[in-house]
C-alpha cells in the first residue's frame, strides 16, 4: 500500500537507539517549552477550563483546537504540496478509534486534564496533575499487557489503513483544505458569537 | 451582550417539546449554563490569560515548525508509555520486552519524550511570568463539587488517568496527537477519535457535575 503522506526524506526503518540524537532532542526541548507556554497562556492547563468545555460552559478548548487545526492544516498541506514536509498519518481503525476514544473521553472528564495539558498544569503548580500523570503511566502499562490480544481483535475491526478525509470523500486535497478552512472558520465565528468564553 | 442573561428568557419562551424536537445540541450550552449552580459553573473561575485564537494560531504555527525541523507531529500520550516501559524494564526486563506494544515501540528517550518534559517547564515559565502560579493540590471547582479531600481527588484522577492512557493507546493518540496533529492532517482516524473523546468526556462530566 502506498503511504499517502510521504513526500520527502524516506525515513529508513532501523532499530531505534535508546536515546535519540542530540540536535533532534534539542529541537524537542525548544518546541516543548513553546508548547507548554502556549497551553498555560491559553488557560487549557486549568481544571475549570477543561472540565468547563466538557460541561459545555467554557468553549476555550474548542476555540484553541479549531484555530490550531485551521492554521496548522493550511500550512502543513502547503508545505507538503511543495515537498517540504512529510505527513504523519496514523492508520484508521474504526473499532479501536471509537472504543479508545470513548474511554479516553471518560478518563478526560475524571482527571480534568489531558496528557499534554497535564504536563502544562503540573508546570503551573496544579499538583493534582501528578495523580493523573501517574494514572497515565499505569494505564499505558495495562494497555501494553493486553496489546498482543488487542492487536488480534479490536484493532482489526474496521481497519481502513492510512486514510485522509479528502481521499475518503474523493475530493482533491487542495479543494478540501480550502473548503474545510472556510467551514471551520465559520464555526469559530459562530462560537465567538454565541459563547461567553 | 451577556449571552447567559438571555438564556433565562429563551428557556421560557420555547416550549419544552420544541426544545427536545430541535435536537438540543445547539441548545445544550445554554441549558447547561442555566442549570449550573455558581460552584459548578466553570465561568466563575479564572479563564485564559491570552486569547484562545492567538494561542491556537501559535500552536498551528508550532506544528509547521515541528513537521519541518523535526519531522514529528506534536503529541504527548506516548511519553507516558515510554515512562511505563522504562519502569517496567527496571523491575521486569524480560517480561516488558516480551509485550507486543513494547516490541513495536521500544522505550526510548526520543523527541516526544523531551518535548513533554519541556512542556512542563514551558507551563511553569508562562505561569510564573504571568503571575498565575497555582501552587494548589485541589482545583477550586473540584472542591466546590466534591469537597476538600485530596485522597478522593487522587483516586479519581489516577483512575481517570488509567482509562485515558488505555484509550489513547487503543485510539492511537490523545488530544494532541489526534486532536491537533491528526485532525489538521485531515486523518479520518483522528476525526473519529476526537469526536469520541468529546462524546465520552461530555457524558461523564455531565454525570459528575449535573446529577
Amino acid at each position: 500500500m502506498i503511504d499517502p503522506g510521504k513526500a520527502v526524506k524516506q525515513s529508513a526503518e532501523k532499530p531505534a537507539p535508546p536515546v535519540a540524537a542530540a540536535p533532534k532532542l534539542f529541537a524537542g526541548v525548544i518546541f516543548g517549552l513553546v508548547f507548554g507556554f502556549l497551553l498555560q497562556k491559553g488557560g487549557v492547563g486549568k481544571y475549570n477550563v477543561l472540565v468547563g468545555q466538557l460541561l459545555l460552559q467554557d468553549f476555550t478548548v474548542a476555540k484553541v483546537m479549531l484555530t490550531a487545526i485551521v492554521v496548522g492544516m493550511v500550512g502543513i498541506f502547503a508545505l507538503h504540496h511543495f515537498a517540504k514536509v512529510n505527513l504523519h498519518i496514523k492508520p484508521t481503525r474504526i473499532g479501536s478509534n471509537i472504543i479508545g476514544g470513548l474511554l479516553f473521553g471518560a478518563g478526560f472528564a475524571l482527571i480534568g486534564y489531558c496528557p499534554g495539558t497535564a504536563a502544562a498544569a503540573l508546570g503551573q503548580g496544579s499538583w493534582d496533575a501528578l495523580f493523573g500523570m501517574a494514572g497515565l503511566v499505569a494505564g499505558s502499562w495495562i494497555f501494553a499487557e493486553f496489546s498482543a490480544s488487542l492487536k488480534k481483535t479490536v484493532e482489526k475491526w474496521g481497519d481502513l489503513g492510512k486514510m485522509l478525509l479528502p481521499d475518503l470523500l474523493h475530493v482533491p486535497r487542495g479543494v478540501f483544505v480550502v473548503g474545510f478552512a472556510v467551514a471551520l472558520t465559520a464555526l469559530l465565528l459562530l462560537l465567538q458569537r454565541f459563547t461567553t468564553r | 451582550m451577556n449571552a447567559r442573561a438571555n438564556t433565562h428568557t429563551v428557556g421560557r419562551l420555547i416550549p419544552k417539546r420544541a426544545v427536545y424536537l430541535i435536537g438540543s445540541l445547539a441548545l445544550l450550552p445554554m441549558r447547561a449554563a442555566v442549570a449550573a449552580e455558581p460552584g459548578v459553573n466553570a465561568l466563575n473561575y479564572p479563564g485564559p490569560a491570552w486569547s484562545p485564537y492567538v494561542v491556537g494560531a501559535g500552536i498551528g504555527v508550532l506544528s509547521w515548525l515541528t513537521f519541518y525541523f523535526s519531522d514529528s507531529p506534536i503529541g504527548a500520550s506516548s511519553f507516558y508509555a515510554q515512562v511505563s516501559g522504562f519502569i517496567g524494564k527496571l523491575f521486569a526486563k524480560r517480561h516488558t520486552e516480551s509485550l507486543a506494544y513494547f516490541k513495536d515501540n521500544p522505550p526510548c528517550v526520543d523527541w516526544e519524550f523531551v518535548f513533554v518534559v519541556a512542556t512542563i517547564a514551558g507551563g511553569s515559565i508562562a505561569a510564573v511570568t504571568g503571575g498565575e502560579f497555582a501552587n494548589e493540590w485541589l482545583p477550586p471547582m473540584w472542591v466546590a463539587r466534591f469537597g476538600d479531600s485530596i485522597a478522593l481527588r487522587a483516586v479519581i484522577a489516577f483512575g481517570g488517568g488509567i482509562l485515558m492512557a488505555f484509550g489513547a493507546r487503543l485510539a492511537g493518540g490523545c488530544t494532541s496527537g489526534h486532536g491537533i496533529s491528526g485532525t489538521l492532517q485531515l486523518n479520518v482516524a483522528s476525526w473519529i477519535a476526537v469526536v469520541c473523546f468529546f462524546i465520552g468526556g461530555i457524558a461523564v462530566a455531565m454525570t459528575l457535575f449535573k446529577l
